[in-house]
């Protein structure tokens, strides 16, 4: 079987996710499109030579609906004939995007692919695509459904993390975020957003807050206190499929956990002889890729027991691993993979994540694993895994190798 | 064609008045023969071309019509009818409805503008399940003003789905929203909130409605309902696929969660039918919700409940255990002794029923506080607009408090509720027997002493019987009805009229030491403590007794009834049957730390297992852990469950293996409606059935050895067991 190359990872950056966010009057087939041009015009790129395009996007609908992936292949005036798909594991998007070009590369289905997302979550809002999983009640009751931020909370209830560790943890990825940027840590992946005249309007992360301290999230009330303890009463559901627990104790805000943003990304694959014939450099190999399903209720959990199979069909073990990279969808995610899997803060998220620089919900995948091989390549380290924990109890990870 | 259920005429302008008027029945129900004669005189009407339209109206003074008669879907499960038989069945009451909206029009034809004669209704009363639900199939709604109009689908209630069009018309009148509520809470509306949420169209004088009903026929001759016209909306939005209504969805599914933990799966498919037929035809939307309701029907769990919560309740609401040689007793006037908590309830439950009380205490200042639990009650009805001021005067005005025995010379009937001590009774009996009519009947409410033993101190023994309410009396719908050895038929009677007249439920029970509920539930509430001793996780326990379908968790229920009083009945107890039949256990231990040593004897003095900061919500006791650490291996949720489960279900066994109640329809309402043991399950005797006699008999074998010989089977069901018996013998 083929190896897979990474050759090239490109994001934007990410705007705010309302109404007044700067990228709010970027269409999301222009986000994608200008990833896709700048993968194009980086590696002088021939595009007959891409055979696919995987985009990963949560809300398929409206703008973003129809195969947003071939859409985009046609605007970015690629080869008519290197065709697109969209897909959606949820949170994981980006990198199941990647996983899946770097699939078809090994399986010899393609040369070359790209495998990335995009989400413009301030024009088509979380949710908008509906779905069973909420809006049918044999579902929703068969699977004691409750919304993440109350799994996030069930999270640190059962584990342990109280507001003062979620906030300790937020402050941290905040001061880790501006840092990356003081040292253009992601100069290497970001390309400005353009407008329709062709004029920049982003080419910074738009939430980071690096003055973000204890006392200011301190401030900040619970967001899931009311629809845990009040009305529908999400708590109960929760200790229905955790009776072990007397009550959910609700410490996520907004300060703790993702921003909502607007953002697009793309990381370039291929085999090894497309690389030499088009004289592209490979920079590192997908080593080991996996995905897997847990308790949906908790939802959350998925990237330990991903992490585990992963490591265990590529025959690795944690110590093989030089840098972590796991989505920060909340601060308790984070924490309780750091304390199950044994890690130190110093190995993870070491640029900080998306508590700081937001979660474009299709993109982010590709996102970390972009920002984890930039940090490889400027520490001079190895290996990396990234990981998102995914809606429905998934998880999805990938291990890169630097060549 | 000639009808037994109906009747109907056709006056000058061409409109029929259709009447159902079920014979020799006090009020109209969907039995097999009116819903074979009101699908034969639908037809008729549709093929009679001198009929231009029809109102449906009630024979009865009752009411309009109360629903199906639920003993026609019994003892369908067990080589009864097939699956295709019985969706047959549930569709066939949908096609008829469908047949006279649609006058036999297809949907197409209907879109395209085909209209049908008129269907009228005239609600003169209650009309209640399938009652309502051929109102929302008829094109106008007319109901009388009268206050007895009651419009609601109470299916839901007995573990059934409105499966007449109840979950798809009601969503096309009145909104999803609004449809889950009244499909899944059984409430019924009354006309005004029905006419203001669409689901009716007109309200009218009580005489008039059928004129009403006419006028509006002979004006609109032809007609088709809102869902046949091409441009259908749902009110509020456009069906579940309308994203305003994801969140009315999600909402109301987890609604249904916390309120059911899982155990009511009627609710769960009434939300189901409401959204998935909203995104479809009506035709398809009905087909989806006969499909659903037939797997009701095919549950055991949905027969169960429809034979304890509605058939067997009814039954013995009625009087199916009174004595059939003795007439109807006339009781108007009740002397109730003792105006403690327990009398003061029984006086309030007493005068709501209309009778008049003579509440007797040692000074008549007792007697007043009594009567002032009955005044308190209801203010708070009247501040919540549910009493008015007038009659709760009225119904305080029944209630006379004395010190006086003579005021009770007159009553039909005595219940005692003084102190529990048989000194202090003995002589209540006394100073009564000596004013009281000799014909009349003493009731005692003791809980703890054997009524045998009491009517020794009564010169008419016969005369004497036990009636025992729980606490709170207002809310609790269970009465234990203890005959003594020597009681008469007259006592058995008097005491059932009795509780008939305020509305309670009632079983007979022997007389033993704790009757029937005081013999289950200890054991339960023990072997929760039990876990606590052991190291069992406490929020564990809890939520796994709600898991099981218990409305409160055991720790939380001995909160409630006190330590104090758990203490105080195990020492009387052991005293009673000595240290070798009830030897010392480690919940005696947990029972003394918390009274003697903590101060913590209850929710009400103290605390006990829980906290309860004022204002706020209870929270489990911290210190708990510090007597009772939690062992580091905690029992799964299922072993929690089982031990919960089977600490009721073989006491119960005991007690219908020893007499103690004498049928399993009585031990299964008993525990419903005395402890609330889980409703879904029917019962523990319906439950024992469910889960299989030998599958019961081998799990208590199995935790006798693991956690004691209390968990043993009695023996007369491990003969069942081998001879592949069961407690409820075949219809």
């Amino acid at each position: 079987m083929a190896e897979a190359y990474i050759y090239d990872a490109v994001r934007t950056p990410r705007g705010k996710g309302k109404s007044d966010g700067t990228l709010h009057e970027i269409t999301p087939v222009h986000l994608a499109t200008q990833v896709l041009e700048a993968i194009r015009d980086r590696n002088n790129l021939d595009t007959e030579n891409v055979d696919d395009v995987i985009l990963g996007c949560v809300s398929p609908v409206g703008e973003q609906g129809a195969d947003i992936a071939r859409v985009a292949v046609l605007q970015a005036d690629y080869a008519q004939s290197t065709a697109g798909v969209q897909i959606n594991r949820f949170c994981a998007s980006g990198l199941e995007a990647t996983n899946m070009a770097a699939a078809k590369v090994m399986s010899g289905e393609a040369d070359m692919a790209i495998g990335g997302g995009v989400e413009s979550m301030s024009r088509v809002p979380m949710g908008s695509d509906g779905g069973a999983m909420v809006s049918d009640p044999a579902v929703a009751i068969k699977n004691y459904f409750v919304p993440q931020g109350i799994s996030a909370d069930v999270i640190a209830t059962k584990y342990g993390f109280s507001r003062d560790d979620v906030d300790s943890y937020a402050v941290e990825s905040q001061k880790r975020a501006a840092k990356s940027w003081e040292e253009n840590r992601f100069e290497k992946s970001v390309v400005p957003v353009k407008d329709v005249m062709g004029e920049v309007i982003l080419s910074h992360d738009e939430t980071v807050r690096p003055d973000t301290d204890m006392q200011s999230l301190g401030a900040l009330n619970p967001s899931f206190a009311m629809m845990g303890e009040g009305m529908p009463g999400f708590d109960t559901i929760a200790i229905q499929r955790y009776p072990e627990l007397e009550k959910v104790h609700h410490v996520h805000h907004a300060g703790n956990s993702s921003g909502i943003v607007d953002g697009a990304a793309g990381i370039l694959i291929g085999t090894k002889e497309i690389g030499e014939k088009l004289g592209l450099t490979p920079r590192a190999k997908i080593r080991a890729m996996a995905s897997t399903g847990s308790e949906p209720t908790i939802m959350l959990t998925g990237p330990e027991f991903v992490t585990q199979k992963l490591l265990k069909r590529a025959g690795m073990d944690k110590k093989d691993i030089d840098l972590w990279e796991l989505n920060e969808a909340f601060a308790s995610v984070v924490l309780r993979y750091m304390q199950a899997l044994d890690l130190d803060h110093n190995e993870i998220n070491v640029c900080g994540g998306a508590i700081a620089m937001g979660h474009p919900l299709g993109a982010t995948g590709a996102m970390i694993l972009g920002t984890v091989l930039d940090e490889l390549e400027r520490t001079g380290k190895e290996t990396a895994l990234a990981t998102l924990c995914v809606g429905g109890g998934m998880g999805t990870a990938t291990v890169i190798e630097r060549v | 064609m000639s009808y037994e259920t109906l009747s109907f005429e056709v006056d000058g302008d061409g409109i029929a008045l259709l009447t159902i008027d079920l014979p020799g029945q006090s009020m109209n129900v969907w039995n097999q023969q009116l819903t074979e004669e009101f699908k034969k005189a639908v037809d008729e009407i549709l093929a009679d071309e001198k009929i231009v339209g029809t109102v449906i109206t009630s024979g009865k003074d009752s009411g309009f019509l109360a629903g199906a008669d639920l003993r026609m879907l019994g003892s369908q499960t067990q080589g009864g009818p097939t699956t295709a038989e019985i969706f047959e069945g549930a569709i066939g009451m949908n096609n008829m409805f469908r047949r006279m909206e649609t006058g036999g029009h297809t949907a197409k034809e209907l879109a395209k503008g085909a209209t049908t004669k008129p269907f009228a209704v005239a609600i003169n009363g209650l009309a209640l399940g399938g009652g309502l639900e051929v109102c929302l199939a008829s094109h106008y709604r007319v109901a009388s003003d009268s206050p007895k109009v009651q419009l609601g689908l109470p299916e839901a209630l007995v573990g059934l789905l409105p499966g007449a069009g109840g979950t798809q018309r009601t969503p096309r009148l009145i909104g999803m929203q609004n449809a889950m509520m009244l499909c899944t809470s059984g409430r019924p509306m009354k006309a005004d909130e029905a006419l203001s949420k669409g689901l009716i169209h007109e309200i009218a004088p009580h005489d008039q409605i059928v004129a009403k009903a006419k006028e509006w026929v002979k004006a609109n001759p032809k007609v088709r309902q809102p869902w046949d016209e091409k441009k259908f909306k749902f009110p509020g939005g456009q069906g579940a696929m309308d994203p305003r209504v994801v969140p009315i969805l999600a909402g109301s599914a987890a609604m249904s969660q916390v309120q059911t933990w899982h155990n009511m799966p009627q609710i769960d498919k009434i939300l189901s039918c409401i959204y998935e037929g909203s995104i479809v035809p009506i035709e398809t939307a009905l087909r989806i919700e006969s499909k659903y309701f037939t797997t009701l029907i095919q549950s055991a769990q949905t027969q169960n409940m429809i034979r304890s919560l509605f058939v067997n309740k009814q039954a013995a609401e009625k009087g199916a255990k009174r004595p059939k040689n003795v007439e109807a007793t006339t009781i108007n006037k009740v002397a109730v002794l003792g105006a403690g908590m327990m009398g003061a309830g029984i006086a309030y439950v007493t005068a709501k029923a209309g009778m008049e009380v003579v509440l007797l205490d040692r000074e008549v200042a007792y007697a007043e506080k009594g009567k002032d639990y009955s005044r308190k009650l209801n203010d708070k009805g009247v501040s919540r607009g549910k009493l008015s001021k007038e009659k709760s005067e009225e119904m305080l005005s029944r209630i006379t408090p004395t010190e006086n025995y003579d005021d009770i010379a007159d009553v039909d009937l005595v219940i005692e509720a003084v102190f529990e001590d048989p000194g202090i009774k003995a002589d209540v009996i006394k100073k009564t027997e000596a004013v009281i009519g000799k014909d009349k009947i003493f009731a005692s409410n003791t809980s703890t002493l054997p009524i045998t033993g009491l009517a020794k101190h009564s010169e008419r023994a016969d005369q004497f019987i036990g009636i025992h309410f729980f606490s709170p009396v207002d809310k609790m719908p269970l009465v234990e009805i203890i005959p003594g050895e020597e009681s008469n038929d007259l006592s058995l009677a008097t005491a059932l009229d009795y509780v008939k007249k305020i509305k309670k439920t009632p079983i007979v029970v022997k007389d033993t030491r704790g009757f029937y509920t005081n013999r289950v539930v200890p054991p339960y509430c023990n072997e929760a403590m039990l876990m606590v001793t052991e190291g069992v996780n406490p929020a564990l326990i809890d939520n796994c007794a709600r898991i099981l379908g218990m409305p409160v968790g055991p720790l939380a229920l001995v909160d409630e009834t006190s330590q104090e009083l758990g203490l105080r009945i195990s020492k009387a107890t052991r005293e009673e049957l000595g240290e070798e039949a009830m030897p010392r256990g480690p919940v005696d231990d947990l029972l003394e730390l918390f009274v003697e040593k903590l101060g913590r004897k209850g929710r009400k003095s103290g605390g006990g297992f829980y906290e309860y900061p004022e204002g706020g919500k209870k929270h489990l006791w911290q210190g708990l852990e510090e007597h009772y650490p939690l062992a580091d291996n905690q029992p799964s949720q299922e072993e929690v469950i089982e031990r919960l489960l089977y600490s009721q279900l073989v006491p119960a066994a005991q007690c219908f293996h020893d007499g103690v109640v004498f049928d399993p329809e009585s031990a299964d309402l008993g525990a419903i409606f005395g402890w609330g043991f889980a409703p879904w399950t029917g019962g523990p005797m319906s439950h024992i059935d469910t889960i299989g006699m030998e599958e019961f008999v081998r799990t208590a074998e199995r935790l006798a050895q693991q956690h004691g010989s209390r968990f043993a089977p009695p023996p007369s069901f491990r003969d069942m067991a081998e001879k592949g018996e069961k407690l409820y013998k075949a219809a």
